[in-house]
Formats: structure tokens, sequence, C-alpha cells
């Protein structure tokens, strides 16, 4: 039991079963649980093992893009009239998003454990198209499963994640998004788990993925550590990411953690507002329950029955978060906090007019907490947010919102 | 262990057959029809009984226990409804062990312990939650043992001779084996394959073993009971619910008459007695 036996360290989990406090664990069907066993073996083996941390940097340097820059939203500084605003352009990574950092790791880990094939879910289209990249790349058949609602509203992803070579089946159960997709891809799982490695794409599931997505992740805040020592001299106050399932939030969080003086905040899709049931905020609007393979926080009714997510965001359109998030929510280390849908639509727009940079609405849920606390603090107070994703997948909704045909 | 689960397999055994377990959804296609369903079959010819609780996102199942479940759900059903209704039929029915099958979270939800107790009030034998491994039922597995209900665990094509231990450990009642590595009502039963590792599990364990998955004709149902302790059926079931469309009185007829046929296969069948290898 790492995080007991550490009070001190926010950076110790999970345990060895898998549990991040009480959330977290293992809870699949049991055709699964030898496959998990054996993927959080080799993960295991993998960590340990110089040539793959080397090999993964590799590609992530030459093929994905990174170090992403540092950036200093100067405009949106002066626009806000308070705190230092940067931002992690994670969305300048190949593919368009950080989703490419967690694909990379886990396609060198599938080709460790000799699997052949390739599935994964997707919400945005994001992970989706970044897991057929990968696929291609390492000539891996690939299936992403889709929610039919979401296959609508991200035509581009669909269009770009064929071009790629992967298969995509439109899921029609349930409430026809993201959490119907996941569903769809462990019933693949279920029936071909011999030759099939499934590509999670966010920071939840059965162990060990919230860990391996976790780890895959923190390249984000590493770097930002980093470059913001060699910008500023020192770590940022305050950091903000959104949080759908939470791997982007969980990559920045990460490694400063064990950084009392930075504070840190998640983001969650607070859809057409708390109030009216019809959001995605799962961690301030739920509770917790078991859903996908691990305990955490979930919008379910009074019976367990999971309910529907509601967001502008694909990608955050999710009733269910990474088990981290919840243990991080329940200890207190981080604040997570709501933005509504047209408090994203708003920040898409004017992140595009003050920065000259289109934000996916994931991350301008994101900025619309940094506009909320920003113009109240300190010229010398720094804010650090991860711009996670690029907008050019949104427009087409966006405009639609804002009733321009296009 | 449940007294019922293991005075009817000890019957059976004296009796010289196997049993048929038909799986039928709770509330499925509402409590009402759902309830002279469960009433029907034992006089249809069923052994035990597995009671689905519905689940929005049931990762292991098909589409036909799926839309079963979300049918159920659309009607109203709830985890204590589905108490309600073994409630009902133990007033009828002391003997046939029912055993609830479905996914924890409502389970979690309702509060485990709570949940324990008032399914043995209601008379439930046994509990099927397929997404709690071993490696995380130990609450359940408590509060299921101190009222006497066995936790039912699967073992499955992945689970080998490493893993098999850890499954074995704690279960009683019986032992469910999933006969295809995939989710329910799709590939057919290869009973070749069933029958080895029905050999495979008597080597590790005394207790009944059931073979669910792929069974869909009384056939398919007759050859399990050759080598299995009881044969399970369910997406075949659920399925006749589904081609009743809207009629009720259709739904109860086309289900029961097929755990009738079915039960003729099981009977028909004639154990082989299944040596340990």
């Amino acid at each position: 039991m790492n995080v007991q036996n550490n009070p001190n360290s926010f950076r110790n989990g999970p345990d060895q079963r898998g549990h991040f406090g009480a959330y977290g664990g293992r809870y699949a069907a049991e055709t699964l649980m030898p496959l998990l066993l054996e993927v959080e073996k080799a993960w295991n083996d993998a960590k340990a093992d110089p040539a793959f941390q080397v090999e993964l940097d590799e590609y992530l340097k030459h093929y994905a893009g990174r170090p992403s820059p540092l950036y200093f939203a100067e405009r949106l500084t002066e626009y806000f009239g308070g705190a230092k605003i940067y931002f992690k352009r994670d969305e300048l990574n190949h593919t368009g998003s950080h989703k490419i950092n967690n694909c990379m790791g886990q396609i060198l880990l599938a080709r460790r454990m000799n699997k052949p094939r390739i599935i994964a879910e997707t919400g945005a289209g994001q992970h989706g198209v970044a897991a057929a990249t990968v696929a291609a790349r390492f000539g891996l058949p690939c299936t992403v499963y889709m929610g039919a609602v979401d296959v609508e509203r991200q035509q581009p992803n669909v269009f770009r994640m064929k071009l790629l070579g992967a298969e995509v089946i439109p899921v029609k159960s349930g409430s026809s998004t993201l959490k119907d997709a996941m569903n769809e891809a462990l019933r693949d799982w279920v029936t071909n788990v011999e030759n099939t490695f499934y590509i999670i794409g966010t920071a939840a599931g059965p162990h060990p993925y919230p860990e391996l997505v976790r780890d895959f992740q923190s390249v984000i805040g590493n770097e930002a550590k980093e470059q913001m020592m060699e910008r500023e001299g020192r770590l940022p106050d305050t950091l903000v990411a959104c949080i759908g399932g939470g791997s982007n939030a969980i990559g920045l969080f990460h490694p400063f953690l064990d950084d009392p003086e930075v504070e840190i905040y998640g983001v969650e899709a607070a859809g057409r507002g708390l109030e009216t049931g019809e959001h995605a905020a799962s961690l301030t609007g739920g509770r917790p329950g078991v859903l996908h393979g691990n305990k955490t926080y979930l919008l379910q009714d009074d019976d367990g029955q999971i309910t529907e997510a509601h967001s502008i965001s694909a990608g955050l359109d999710y009733p269910g978060i990474g088990p981290e998030h919840a243990w991080l929510k329940d200890v207190g280390r981080v604040k997570y906090v709501s933005a509504t849908d047209d408090e994203a639509l708003q920040m898409f727009q004017l992140c595009a007019r003050k920065e000259g940079i289109i934000p996916a609405l994931e991350p301008a849920h994101a900025l619309a907490h940094v506009a909320r606390i920003a113009p109240d603090l300190p010229e010398d107070h720094i804010i650090l947010m991860n711009m996670c994703g690029r907008g050019d997948k949104d427009v087409f909704a966006v405009a639609q919102a804002l009733g321009v045909e296009i | 262990m449940s007294r019922r689960i293991e005075a009817r397999f000890a019957q059976l055994k004296a009796e010289g057959r196997a049993a048929l377990m038909p799986y039928v959804m709770s509330g499925d296609p509402d409590r009402e029809t759902a309830m002279r369903i469960l009433h029907g079959l034992p006089e249809a010819g069923a052994d035990l009984i597995e009671l689905g609780m519905p689940f929005t996102d049931p990762m292991a199942d098909g589409p036909s226990v799926q839309e079963a479940g979300l049918r159920a759900l659309a009607g109203g059903q709830t985890l204590a409804r589905t108490l309600e209704m073994v409630t009902e039929f133990r007033r009828g029915d002391p003997a046939t062990p029912i055993v609830l099958m479905g996914y924890f979270n409502p389970i979690f939800s309702y509060g485990v312990d709570r949940f324990a107790a008032d399914a043995a009030t209601a008379g439930v034998d046994g509990l099927i939650v397929v997404d709690l491994p071993p490696e995380e039922d130990m609450d359940l597995l408590a509060a299921a043992g101190a009222k006497d209900i066995s936790l039912i665990r699967l073992a499955t094509p992945t689970t080998d001779d490493r893993r098999l231990p850890t499954v074995l450990e704690n279960t009683s009642g019986f032992i469910y084996y999933v006969s295809v590595a995939g989710i329910t009502g799709a590939a057919s039963l290869d009973t070749e394959a069933a029958a080895k590792a029905v050999r495979r599990l008597k080597r590790h364990s005394d207790l009944p073993i059931a073979v669910g998955f792929g069974i869909k004709t009384p056939e398919q149902a007759a050859a399990v009971a050759e080598v299995a302790d009881a044969a399970v059926v369910g997406s075949a079931i659920v399925n006749r619910v589904k081609e009743a469309g809207g009629d009720r009185d259709r739904a109860v007829a086309g289900v029961l008459q097929l755990v009738r046929d079915l039960s003729a296969g099981v009977r028909s069948a004639r154990r082989e007695t299944v040596p340990a290898e």
C-alpha cells in the first residue's frame, strides 16, 4: 500500500493492487483478468528497461514533436489584467493533442507483448486519431469504437482515422457516446483477448491503465517544470487543466503534486450548468461507484445506473473520471471546479482572437477557469494552463453552436 | 453456502442428470410480465434460475442481454424491485434456487451489507457479479457469506492453471464456466472444448460446474448436460421476449416453451460419470 506507506508524497500511487486510496482497482470480467495481469507485468518490465524509455523518447522527439513549447500568452495576460498566463502547447504535437504521448507509449508496449491488433475507443476522435496514427506507423491493424453521436459531431476526425487505415465502428448502444464506445471496445477485447491490445485513451479503466497512461502523459508536467525553471527561475503558482477522463490533467499535475506551493485546478465540463443535471462533472456532481474496470466518481442515479453525461466537448462527455483524480479530490490536493458549454464557447473565440490560437473545446474549459481567477491575482503570479488540443476538429460544432453555416 | 443450491444439486445427482439453469432478466419487458415468466420457470423445467439484475453498461454482455436490461430499466426496474420479485417468487416456491447475476455498481450503490441482508431475506441463494473478480470481491464475499449466500465465481478459457486456485478459493454453490472467451450470445459452443474444461475444473474442485455462454438449442443443452452439472441458457431466452414485440402473453409463452424444450434436451442427456483426470 504505497499510498499509505509514504504519507508525505502524493506521487506514490497506486498500490500493488492498483488502488489510489479507495479508488482504482481492477473491476473486470474474469476473461480479461489474466490479460490485465499480463499487461501489468509487461509494463513493469518496460519501466525497468532503460531501452524502452530511450526508444519512447526518440519517437516522442522525432515523430510526435516533443518537447512542446511553453508559451507566454501575453495578450491574454494583458486582457485579463492580472496573473501571467502561460500555455503548455500540447496542441502542437503530431495529431493535434496530448493523446499521442500515451499512444506512442502503449503501442511500444503492445509490440513488446507481441499483440498484432490494436483497438481503441474515442470520444472527440483525438485519441482515435492518435491510436490510428501509431498503428499505421507500426503497421498494425486498428479498430476504433466511437459513439454514433460523436461520429456525427466529429466528422473530420472520423475521416482522418479512416485515412490512417483504421476501421471506425459507430456504436449505437446506450447513449451512443464515449462510455458506450468504451463498453464496445471492452466487449471486443473480451472476445479477441488473445491477439489484441487495447489502447485506452485516458487515465481510467482497470489497473494498470490509470498508472500507465499517467506515466506516459507525465512528460507534459516534467517538461513544463523544466521549461518554467528556465524561463522564470521558479515553479508556477497555479496549474489549470481540463478534465474528462483526466489524462492531460494528470500528466501536467503529477510531477507537481509534491510541490505544496503549487496550487492545482482541474476543470470539469458543467455542460448546460450543474443545476440542470446536463453536465459531465463527475467529481463535482457525481458520487463513487464502479464502471469500466475502476472505482471512481461517476454520474449515476439512485439505483446505481450510469446516467448520460453532457458536454459540448465530445472529449469531456464521459460520466466517469480517472481514479487518481477521485483520490486527489478526496485528499484535497487538487481543487476540482467546472465550466459550462457557454463559457467554453466564449473562451474558444477569445483565445482565437487574442492569441491566434484556436483551442480545442476541451482546453477552452480550462481557460474559462483561468479567466475567473487571473484578473484578481497579482502580476507576478504565474498560471500555467495545459493547451492540450487544437480546435480544428471543433470548428464545425462551434459554428453550429454560434448559428453560423459553413 | 446456500442450502437450496446444495440440496438441488444433491437431488439431481441422485436422479443422475444435469440441471437446466435458464437466465431471465428481471423486469423485462416489465415487472408483471417478468413475474409471470419467473413463476412459470420451475414448472417448465428450470432446476435453478439465474435472474439478471439490469445495468446500463454491461461490458461483458452481448446485444441481447444489454437490450433486455435496457428494456427493464425503461420499465422502471431497480435492484430493490428485483429483490421484491424474488420475495414474491419464494411465496410460491420454497425450493428452486435463485442466483442473481449482474454488475457491481448497483449493489455498491445499494450498500453491500444492506444488499446481502435484503437478498437473504428475499430468498436469494447465490450471486454472480461479472465485474467483480476475486481481487476485488472481499467486501461482498464477507457480506454474502454472513448471510449464507453463495458467491459464485466465473472461470473462463483464459483462466489458466496458475490463476484457477485464485478463482476457486472461497467460491461456493457452483462454478460458472464461461465456455467462450467472448460476450454473451455471440459465439456458439464448442462442446469438445467445454468438456475438456469441465474435466480440468473437476481436478481442482468438488463443486458442481455450470457451463454457460453459447448454448442456444436443446441439442447443445443436451451436449453440455452430458459433461457438466448444469447448462445455462441466457441470450436465446431473452431473445424470445424481444421477438414478442410488445405482446406480453407471447413473451411469457415463448420463454416458457423454449425452457420446456431445453429441459427436455437436458433430461434426455445421459450423464457421463465425469472422472477427474
